[in-house]
């Protein structure tokens, strides 16, 4: 076996790397076995395709981890954003016509949508989770199919309430419920203070999608069993729609047009006390002067346990996948093998400011959900994860079914008094079996 | 050197014929046409091809379909959100391009009267049309917005109303609001295109009717509109088609919300086909646009074709 300059880089860039993260924490368990190793093809070049940064430091981060990549191999890689909503039409027209970025980030069950386009990194995903903790199961599952890695799970986008704690306790609360009677109540209680809460029920792909799931799955509910039947036409979705009609009593008016910026807007404005986001609304306060107040005054939590017992949510997820047409695929798995080494990740985790949360376990004490109460909830985001389409596989039915906003119509029908919660359960039971009938 | 006799006059008889063919009429117009015609063809008709055919099969994103005849259309049948979109599309579509009619003509109609700065007024009247659709689209979000609206704000003030109005979350509101959006930016296109029309009456005719003793409303109804209708059928055509299409408008305020109150074919289209990946789905869809934009454009073949009307005689 004859040792390149190249390898002997990457070994040693991967291997610094790992050094560094286990002195900067402390705390990732040191490693079993040597790092893989990927050599890059002669005169390798690389295209990414990422989604457009929500914090600026994630770019930031990347950017910076990606230039000691670039010192450390010679491989030169071109990083090009696209707005989020942009990446689904991008990644879908890259794997029909077999052209485009070597690496792109996807979100949700894309991946699932083109497996077969899709270079399988099983055993670079196998030797980051056997050095790093293991991969959480959530994002873990976004990324695997048939028991094969098409991606490597690369965040999850926490989601969280926001809430602000003078008007909690102003409401007479001197801790946030835990459970969702006392979210409830406490809603109820904040309306009657002035301040109501707010949810989208609008065509809100990820705040809304993010509410209807909370809803539906911690009271029980899911669209469909392991099987792929549907079965969102059952006793505990009917729970869960009541339990809506009632929170919606306690939420400020409009939010049935509400799309996802608008629970921020409403929310940074004063309008309304408690809402569900990612941790970017409260840096969208704390970085404007005139809100410092508000900033300070901001908490979070995560959403409360419904009668099924533990936190289960949806989030964002997103996984790094390489297309198999790639010419430089060994190059694409160094890449991203570098840029989940302790380092580059941590320095990433940290750069996001909480907005992006590990997907392996040994990141899950980067100092960054320690600096500031604010980001705790966050943390756990790759934990509570529950995939899309719970409990049946995913693919093309579980993203027609989101994308035709199906759970967040019915719950929007039955939470305005436009239909009783049989009726929208009925609904969304003919409507999802568009897609899942055999 | 010998020559065979049958190779002497081949030339010339070649050169003939070609300069006979330089001169066929037939023959240059179809080279003429041709460079528009591969256009057309490849820039029109292959795409429209494409979405017919992939409306007959299963393609979703990332995978080849296969032939599955009208599968596509019976789902559709049986999807009462399919239909809601053609309700809303014919809804906001009659609305809409009354209004803009009414009121474009209504504009044309004011422009065309001796005003004082009669230019800059033709100029300000164009405005909403030249603005991107997406930046009116945004400001009317704005102005439509459940808790920040400007109309709501401003009717409070003066204590007409106690509460924001629900622009975009009430279906009736929300249906309304999109018309009035789509109106406000289609207006001018109507106004301008009808005030060339007016322009080119001429005066005489008027000047005739009057001394004739016509009333305003008997030279509007006997004069101005036969001479127009013309231009009517061609504009009135464009603007059916540019707001049964829409996408823009919707997409940006509502998303086809509350509860698909406002999705248009359009909308819903590419609701199904891109995020939601069902290519097959969407085309079909597309194509089910179709009827309605053939019918739209058969109404102004039909249209220009009443000229005896015009000239006094019957349709």
């Amino acid at each position: 076996m004859t040792v390149s300059r190249r390898d002997l880089l990457l070994g040693s860039a991967g291997l610094a790397a790992g050094a560094a993260g286990m002195s900067m924490l402390g705390s990732v368990p040191a490693r079993a076995q040597s790092a893989m190793k990927f050599t890059p093809e002669q005169g390798a070049s690389l295209r990414v395709l990422r989604w457009s940064p929500f914090v600026k430091g994630d770019e930031d981060a990347w950017l910076a981890n990606t230039k000691k990549f670039t010192e450390a191999t010679g491989v030169e890689v071109r990083i090009d954003k696209e707005s989020w909503e942009d990446i689904r039409p991008k990644a879908a027209v890259a794997a029909n016509v077999g052209s485009g970025p070597d690496v792109m980030w996807v979100w949700f069950d894309d991946a699932h949508q083109y497996p077969d386009k899709l270079l399988d990194v099983t055993d670079l995903a196998n030797d980051l989770g056997s050095r790093y903790g293991g991969w959480y199961a959530g994002p873990e599952g976004y990324a695997k199919r048939e028991g094969r890695f098409i991606g490597l799970p690369l965040a999850t986008i926490g989601n969280a309430l926001c809430y602000r704690e003078s008007w909690v306790k102003e409401a007479g609360f001197s801790e946030f419920p835990k459970d969702t009677a006392g979210f409830l109540e406490l809603c109820k209680a904040l309306k009657a203070k002035g301040h109501p809460a707010g949810f989208p029920h609008g065509k809100a792909v990820g705040d809304g999608n993010n509410y209807a799931h909370w809803l539906l799955w911690s009271h029980g509910g899911k669209m469909v069993d392991e099987s792929g039947k549907v079965v969102i036409n059952s006793p505990e979705t009917i729970e869960a729609l009541k339990y809506a009609r009632e929170l919606y009593q306690t939420f400020i008016p409009g939010t049935e047009s509400w799309l996802d910026v608008n629970n921020n807007r409403a929310f940074l404005a004063g309008e309304v006390s408690v809402t569900a986001n990612g941790v970017s609304l409260y840096y969208a306060a704390k970085n404007d002067p005139k809100l410092a107040e508000m900033a300070a005054d901001i908490r979070t939590t995560n959403l409360p346990i419904g009668p099924v017992g533990q936190t289960v949510e949806l989030h964002q997820t997103t996984t790094a996948v390489i297309f198999k047409y790639s010419k430089f695929p060994q190059a694409a798995q160094a890449y991203l093998q570098f840029m989940f080494e302790a380092d580059q990740m941590n320095n990433w985790i940290q750069g996001s400011s909480a907005y992006c949360c590990q997907t392996l376990k040994a990141f899950a004490n980067n100092p960054i959900w320690t600096s500031d109460p604010v980001h705790a909830p966050y943390a756990k985001a790759s934990d509570t994860l529950r995939p899309n389409g719970y409990a049946g596989p995913l693919g093309y039915a579980s993203a027609a079914v989101m994308a035709d906003y199906v759970l967040v119509d019915m719950f929007a029908e039955a939470a305005t008094g436009q239909r009783t919660p049989e009726d929208a359960a009925k609904r969304a039971e003919q409507r999802a079996n568009r897609y899942y009938r055999v | 050197m010998s020559v065979s006799a049958d190779s002497i006059p081949a030339a010339p008889s070649s050169r003939w014929s070609l300069s006979r063919l330089a001169h066929d009429h037939n023959v240059l117009g179809l080279l003429f046409l041709l460079p528009a015609a591969a256009f057309l063809l490849v820039f029109l008709t292959y795409p429209l091809g494409l979405g017919v055919w992939l409306g007959f099969t299963d393609t979703r994103i990332g995978r080849s379909g296969v032939f599955i005849g009208l599968e596509n259309y019976q789902l559709l049948w049986e999807d009462h959100i399919f239909w809601l979109s053609v309700f809303n599309t014919i809804l906001y579509t009659t609305v809409a391009s009354a209004l803009k009619f009414g009121l474009g003509l209504w504009l044309a109609l004011l422009l065309n009267e001796r005003l004082p700065f009669k230019a800059f007024f033709r100029a300000i009247v164009l405005l909403p049309w030249v603005v991107p659709t997406v930046l009116s689209a945004i400001a009317f979000w704005w102005i439509y917005d459940a808790q920040f609206s400007i109309i709501s704000w401003a009717l409070i003030e003066i204590g007409l109303i106690d509460s924001n109005i629900n622009f975009l979350g009430d279906a009736t509101n929300a249906r309304a609001s999109v018309i009035a959006a789509n109106v406000w930016r289609g207006i001018p296109f109507v106004a301008i295109s009808l005030l060339a029309g007016l322009q080119t009456i001429p005066p005489s005719l008027h000047e005739a009717a009057t001394l004739d003793g016509a009333s305003s409303w008997q030279r509007f109804r006997h004069i101005t509109l036969p001479m127009l209708t013309p231009i009517i059928a061609v504009v009135m055509t464009f603007s059916v088609l540019f707001t049964f299409t829409d996408f823009q408008l919707i997409y940006v305020l509502t998303r086809g919300g509350p509860l698909n109150a406002t999705h248009l074919m359009a909308t819903l289209s590419f609701q199904r086909a891109i995020p939601g990946g069902q290519l097959g789905e969407g085309a079909a869809i597309a194509v089910a646009m179709i009827p309605f934009l053939l019918a739209a454009i058969l109404f102004s073949y039909f249209g220009l074709q009443r000229r005896r009307w015009q000239q006094g005689g019957a349709d």
